[in-house]
């Protein structure tokens, strides 16, 4: 019976798991290992800015034990998504990374560096070709929204990487891939059906979180012909039915089909089994091709400069009236930014009051339930340039603290700010721009591949 | 009359991409599960009802492979935009777990 055993360290590269989950894991004999490096999860930011969301050291620990486990197991170690965001700069980082580890431990080894940068010329085209569609109801692609994109990322199937394991690569450094493409690629090379293959790639793409507790740590997902078994290599953890239909639900649309390059995963009939008390068996998925490969896009572009400021009011006159006092603080902004200059509708103005509708904003059902004994504040500027930012910041902060309002006791301040200084510039900031498909005839075209021996 | 909150393993939410929060409802029990189903209380209509958002928007599926029902409604503000509460979705979720189920009540 064919069998591929795929070993995934950790939810995201850089987030950590257990040296003994490693070890027990790698005792399995896996035949790759690796981890996802990435997501658009955390906002917009690091696409744009082409930094990671994890902090060096911790991508190099995770590096490091895992380069380590594959050479002395003659086995590939693949990164998906590497640095964050699989731009350019992400993956020249987690590369210089490895380099680095390489150097330090004396390892040698081919690398693949799989490109998933977009440049506009190919956008444009593919424009121009009637090849692109737009997804989440966003306007149809165009040639002002690619000129005004930052940064614009291709997300890889399993061909590339299946290019790259050919061509006898190690390590094999992914820019922006699907998050199963990675685990698909070895067990879809392997000879086993593109079904089992994408749904191990689900299950393993987030590390041990298809197990209880759930923390960042390793997970063995064994593929065969028409199921998989997932089971995590550290014994304080379990895979249940419940922990792994849990995880099922991750982060898609829907529950039942899962849109990949390629093809649909139709999970509506699978079987979710107790294989022990820490193993799963899922069965039943299934595949089918779609006509045209279509690549997604993700983009950014440069929506201004932020800057930001934290506060908080203990005062009950001034909280039983504080949507009247946030509309007039609104005006008052407004005035003296003109007054000193700033061009109205130069900058936007948010405010979220923690306590009272903070995390959920215009969802939240109870924000006139009670009367709290305090709320905290965040307020953002964002405008065209920092300068403007940190401009319409402080008159919003010093007109926060200092205004008056009807029956006010607290006449030498209206808030408390914890920190000095209390304006907090972000720098640029980013908004998702471009999230659209892309038809592609050759799978592997738009993800060039570099080879090196390090 | 039962909560979500007292009858549910798993209730909670998060991004699925930048611009849909997802919902989810699990059940450890599939006969629990299905007495649930059965009420007919989580559909499309009520997540509208809870989030104020457009009937049309919400995509609802009863999962039963997993016990499980999941909502995907579009965000109020993209991930990460001016305004945004938060970036991963994770904390939308709070108020489905007061919704009741009439469980043991069959007219319910």
């Amino acid at each position: 019976m064919n069998e591929v055993r795929m070993l995934s360290t950790s939810g995201i590269l850089g987030y950590g798991f257990s040296e003994e989950a490693l070890r027990i894991g790698m005792a399995a004999a896996p035949h790759v290992i690796g981890a996802d490096g990435g997501s658009t999860d955390p906002g917009p930011h690091y696409l744009g800015s082409g930094t990671g969301f994890c902090a060096r050291l911790s991508v190099k620990r995770d590096l490091r034990l895992m380069l380590l486990a594959a050479m002395a197991a003659r086995i590939p170690c693949i990164v998906g998504t590497a640095g964050g965001a699989g731009g350019e700069p992400h993956l020249q980082d987690t590369a210089a990374l490895v380099r680095e580890i390489a150097r330090e431990e004396g390892l040698s080894f081919r690398m693949a560096l799989i490109h998933a940068e977009q440049d506009a010329a190919t956008l444009k085209a593919a424009v121009a070709a009637g090849r692109t569609t737009a997804l989440a109801k966003l306007p149809t692609l165009d040639d002002a929204t690619i000129d005004r994109a930052v940064r614009v990322v291709g997300m890889m199937g399993p061909e590339p990487i299946i290019r790259a394991l050919d061509a006898g690569a190690q390590v094999i450094l992914c820019g922006r891939s699907s998050d199963p493409a990675q685990w698909a690629a070895v067990a879809i090379r392997a000879g086993l059906p593109p079904a089992p293959s994408w749904y191990a790639g689900k299950m393993l793409e987030c590390g041990a979180e298809p197990a209880v507790p759930k923390e960042p740590d390793c997970l063995l997902v064994t593929v065969r012909d028409d199921h998989v078994v997932c089971e995590p290599p550290n014994p304080i953890r379990r895979c249940t039915p419940l922990s792994v239909s849990n995880f099922a639900l991750h982060e898609n649309a829907s529950p039942i089909r899962h849109v990949e390059p390629g093809g649909i995963l139709d999970t509506a009939d699978i079987s979710i089994d107790a294989v022990t008390d820490r193993a799963v068996r899922v069965g039943g998925m299934r595949w089918t091709s779609s006509p045209t490969y279509t690549v997604k896009l993700e983009g950014v572009e440069l929506n201004g400069y932020r800057t930001m400021t934290v506060c908080g009011t203990r005062d009950p006159v001034l909280i039983g009236q504080i949507d009247s006092y946030l509309a007039a603080h609104r005006d008052r902004v407004a005035a003296r930014a003109a007054a000193i200059g700033v061009r109205a509708g130069g900058w936007r103005l948010a405010v979220r009051t923690y306590g009272r509708d903070g995390v959920m904003a215009d969802w939240e059902p109870e924000r006139d339930a009670g009367s709290p004994h305090e709320l905290g504040f965040v307020l953002e500027v964002v405008a065209a340039d920092q300068e403007t930012a940190n401009t319409v910041l402080a008159v919003a902060r010093t007109s926060l603290l200092h205004a008056d309002f009807p029956g006010r006791l607290c006449k030498e301040g209206n808030m408390a700010f914890p920190f000095s200084p209390s304006d907090i510039p972000l720098g640029p900031h980013y908004r998702f721009s471009i999230f659209h498909t892309m038809a592609v005839d050759d799978p592997c075209a738009p993800f060039p591949i570099e080879y090196e021996a390090v | 009359m039962p909560r979500i909150r007292d009858i549910a393993q798993v209730c909670k939410s998060k991004n699925a991409g930048p611009f849909h929060v997802t919902i989810d409802v699990l059940f450890e029990d599939p006969a629990l599960y299905a007495r649930v189903k059965a009420t007919g209380v989580l559909n499309a209509a009520l997540f509208a009802r809870l989030y104020g958002v457009a009937e049309e928007d919400v995509q609802f599926s009863p999962y039963d492979a997993a016990s499980a029902f999941k909502a995907t409604l579009p965000r109020l503000v993209p991930a990460g935009d001016v305004g945004d509460t938060d970036v991963y979705g994770a904390q939308q979720h709070a108020p489905l777990l007061e919704v009741d189920i009439p469980l043991n009540d069959p007219a319910g």
